[in-house]
């Protein structure tokens, strides 16, 4: 359990400093915890595909100790252990967007905005005006997709980008260089650099780390965190909490339930099922965890 | 014929070939040697230039990588146009002294040097542009810290290309060099300035234990054989590996098998170019026409078509293609390069970079240096053009809003990539650190090949003999290289517009006595150069 987060666990297997523990990562879980090497998932999909492929090509050129290093944790996906039915003892987060409730007011994007100190062009959860191709239109969150096989985390150079056991990408801000690769990568714009110096922000309650990266830093990328270092005390996002019409829900996969800001809980499984959930572009394999309950006859999967 | 006759008609051949060699020698060194008076001029204005993108870049290091115009909306472009730009145009020294050593074209020798110069420093500048274009530039080093490396990212293998391919640019670069040093330091005897004394030192250091001999000539060109089979499929993994940092996407634009080939075909096209530009401004700012001549260029610029055909053909497939299969993202894409927000430079690429060049070549009134050097410059300007095609539009394509509704080709959501000074700026300083480069490379080093030349003139001479032997009416004619027409011997003309000047004596005579010249033309470490001038003092008198 993350009872223990904000406690860092400073040596783990890969032997990541403890800046990168934050609130999504257990010590239970530290042997395959930490650095880059967790967001290759067991299924080889197009990254784990190049993941292995990497791998194999590392070994061939003998850095023993860097192929034994991603090898190890090649087939260690801690999210799998949510969608095989199994209960975990580890939270693995999801949000569920009820597309039919939203009016667009975007409070979720000014909440957000406010509480990370964000500059007003940076949208972590931006809501879109859409058009069906009927002609009509509606409104469409979209808060980073917390992927299951995020196509940002193994381009970046530097392993900026982290993938916790709960299931959320993260931004390493003191590691990350900035080439801005994660940016070309995401097929949902969900990332938003640092072009100029950010807005200033007081004395936060945690440390700058990617659990809570604020205030943000210059030169570095930035996006949604489904504010991980709030969930471990009972807080829901900012974006989930602020939003009036009750169309964002956090959710969890191991507990199978979900929650809106309204104060209505959910059985997850069947609420989706129910509601004919669909992902967001399913069809690019990056498997969201962000679930979107159209009632528009939109057609969220188009491309 | 008689023995005598025989005799006769070598001797005359021997002292049109120490001319030949003594002129061949002058021209290599005269950069090194003496100062023209527009070099301090050009060093500082160049220089100046660098200065002013270094101001820049470190605005844009105060205020954040947007002060160069870059948005959310338009995460990358200039300066990853740049990279690409400028660590691909270094494929042309390849081209020149790899591809065409290893087809044994004997032409390219007088251009060997200065492709390698041009490849050896626009390789590192390109290198450079990866600081400008990071966001935190201060944390560079971690790309060359392995416990951070992330063997997935395709910057990562960018960066061992990279370095690889430079490091082998630098040994391509020295290898071929070295028997040229001990003749470099020989002829540098008589110069007592600071600086000869420091070029003399560098060549002893750098290429003191060259004899010449047949081992060492044996082990030398094997080495640059396996180079030169080595530098083309690292420069190709290099351009490839670069293009993989965009393909790693799901965007329209980026996402394209074709990227690696089109990123190879274009480094050559430019690398080409490039070549042809350096080779023709340092003939005429070093007086190098008796060796570089028109025949080169339109060489030249017949493999440049060759090259620019191609990637006109590949631009075509990728655009027809892509085009064709109208989803929505694809045809978004296309419609904005052809005929949307990106047309201008699309258009400017096509017409500058793709038609005009072939057709300066296929006129045969255009097929002159002129001609195949305007097409060169206008292939530089239009391929960097083409780079900002590759890389903003895709950068700037909304990925949210468009994909779904029918909103398609309208636009509204696309990003806006704002030119500002800063990147203009940088990109100038890097374009004018080329020519300044060079011209501090070119202080140290001969411009030519010196001994390169010599061997294929020797090359070309057994063969004449055998050929002679073997055929035993041949008459030998008198008149000076005549005999294997030594492939670089300056034509007379030339040769008496511009004699050597300044530190070998003048020319003898015709028809004065010379010394036996065969053997030296295999003894490198000639120790004076006036070992060489039939009426020249010993070095005690000098």
């Amino acid at each position: 359990m993350s009872g223990d987060a904000g406690s860092c666990d400073s040596k783990d297997a890969a032997g990541i400093s403890e800046r990168r523990c934050g609130v999504g990562e257990t010590v239970e879980q530290s042997g395959t915890v930490g650095g880059q090497s967790v967001s290759v998932g067991a299924r080889i999909g197009r990254r784990g595909f190049l993941g292995r492929a990497v791998a194999g090509g590392a070994s061939l050129l003998a850095l023993g100790a860097l192929g034994d290093r991603l090898a190890a944790t090649v087939g260690a996906n801690p999210a799998a252990a949510a969608t095989d039915g199994t209960p975990s003892t580890v939270h693995q987060w999801a949000m569920v967007i009820d597309l039919r409730n939203c009016n667009g007011c975007k409070l979720c994007t000014q909440a957000c905005q406010k509480a990370h100190f964000l500059h007003a062009d940076q949208t972590w959860i931006d809501v879109f005006q859409m058009e069906t191709s009927a002609g009509d239109t509606y409104f469409m969150p979209r808060p980073c997709m917390m992927c299951e096989d995020p196509p940002c985390v193994p381009v970046c150079p530097v392993s900026a980008n982290i993938r916790t056991a709960e299931g959320l990408t993260l931004v390493d801000q003191s590691r990350c260089v900035g080439t801005r690769i994660c940016m070309n990568s995401c097929p949902y714009q969900a990332r938003y650099f640092n072009w100029s110096d950010p807005e200033p922000a007081p004395r936060q309650p945690f440390p700058q780390e990617p659990s809570w990266p604020v205030p943000q830093v210059k030169g570095t990328v930035g996006k949604c965190i489904s504010c991980a270092a709030m969930l471990p005390s009972g807080q829901l996002p900012e974006c989930v909490a602020n939003c009036p019409m009750g169309v964002l829900y956090l959710g969890d996969l191991a507990f199978d339930v979900a929650v809106n800001g309204i104060g209505n809980v959910v059985k997850l499984s069947s609420f989706l099922a129910e509601n004919d959930a669909v992902k967001f572009k399913e069809s690019y394999g990056t498997n969201p965890r962000v679930f979107y309950i159209p009632g528009h006859g939109q057609d969220i999967d188009s491309d | 014929m008689t023995d005598a006759e025989s005799s006769t008609g070598d001797e005359g051949v021997l002292s049109a070939e120490v001319d030949s060699r003594r002129q061949l020698w002058t021209t290599a060194m005269k950069p090194v040697v003496e100062t023209p008076r527009w070099w301090w001029p050009a060093v500082l204005g160049l220089g100046a230039v660098v200065v002013l993108g270094l101001v820049a870049w470190a605005v844009q290091l105060a205020d954040g990588l947007g002060a160069a115009g870059y948005n959310d909306g338009a995460f990358w472009s200039v300066y990853e146009a740049d990279l690409v730009t400028f660590i691909g145009v270094s494929y042309g020294g390849a081209v020149v002294s790899a591809i065409l050593r290893l087809t044994k074209a004997r032409w390219r020798a007088p251009l060997t040097r200065i492709a390698e110069a041009t490849a050896l420093v626009t390789l590192p500048i390109g290198m450079l542009f990866i600081i400008p274009h990071l966001g935190s530039p201060t944390r560079v080093w971690e790309l060359v810290w392995p416990p951070y490396w992330n063997l997935s990212s395709p910057i990562l293998w960018d960066f061992f290309a990279v370095s690889t391919y430079l490091l082998a640019t630098v040994v391509f670069f020295y290898l071929p060099l070295v028997p040229d040093l001990p003749v470099g330091a020989a002829l540098l005897e008589h110069q007592h300035d600071r600086r000869a004394a420091f070029t003399r030192g560098l060549y002893r250091l750098l290429g003191s234990r060259w004899s010449g001999k047949a081992p060492q000539r044996r082990l030398l060109e094997g080495a640059i054989g396996l180079l030169a089979i080595m530098v083309i499929p690292l420069a190709v993994s290099v351009h490839s590996v670069l293009s993989f940092a965009f393909a790693s996407s799901s965007r329209a634009g980026y996402s394209e098998t074709i990227f690696p080939v089109y990123f190879v075909v274009a480094a050559l096209y430019s690398g080409v170019a490039l070549v042809i530009v350096t080779a023709a401004a340092a003939r005429r700012l070093f007086g190098l026409k008796a060796y570089i001549h028109t025949k080169h260029f339109v060489r030249l610029g017949f493999i440049l078509v060759a090259f620019g055909a191609a990637y006109l053909y590949l631009t075509f497939t990728e655009y027809l293609v892509d085009g064709y299969s109208n989803t929505s993202d694809l045809a978004a894409w296309v419609h904005q390069v052809l005929v949307g927000r990106y047309w201008i430079p699309f258009w400017f690429y096509f017409v500058a970079g793709g038609v005009l060049p072939l057709a300066l070549m296929a006129w045969r009134r255009t097929r002159s240096v002129t001609g195949v050097v305007a097409g060169s410059s206008l292939v530089l300007v239009a391929m960097w053009v083409k780079r900002l095609v590759i890389v903003v539009p895709p950068a700037t394509e909304p990925l949210v809003q468009r994909t779904l509704g029918p909103a398609g080709l309208s636009g509204g959501a696309w990003g806006t990539y704002h030119f500002t000074w800063v990147p203009i700026a940088i990109t100038l300083a890097a374009t004018a650190a080329i020519p300044l480069l060079l011209l501090v490379v070119f202080r140290f080093v001969p411009i030519l090949p010196i001994d390169e030349m010599e061997q294929l003139v020797l090359e070309a001479e057994d063969v004449t003999t055998a050929a002679r032997r073997a055929v035993p009416g041949l008459e030998p004619s008198n008149r000076p290289g005549a005999a294997g027409e030594p492939l670089f011997l300056p034509s007379t003309s030339t040769a008496t517009a511009s004699p050597p000047s300044g530190f070998l004596p003048a020319a003898p005579p015709p028809g004065a006595e010379g010394p036996p010249i065969g053997p030296l033309f295999n003894q490198m470490t000639v120790a004076d150069p006036s070992d060489l001038d039939p009426n020249g003092p010993s070095r005690g008198t000098r």
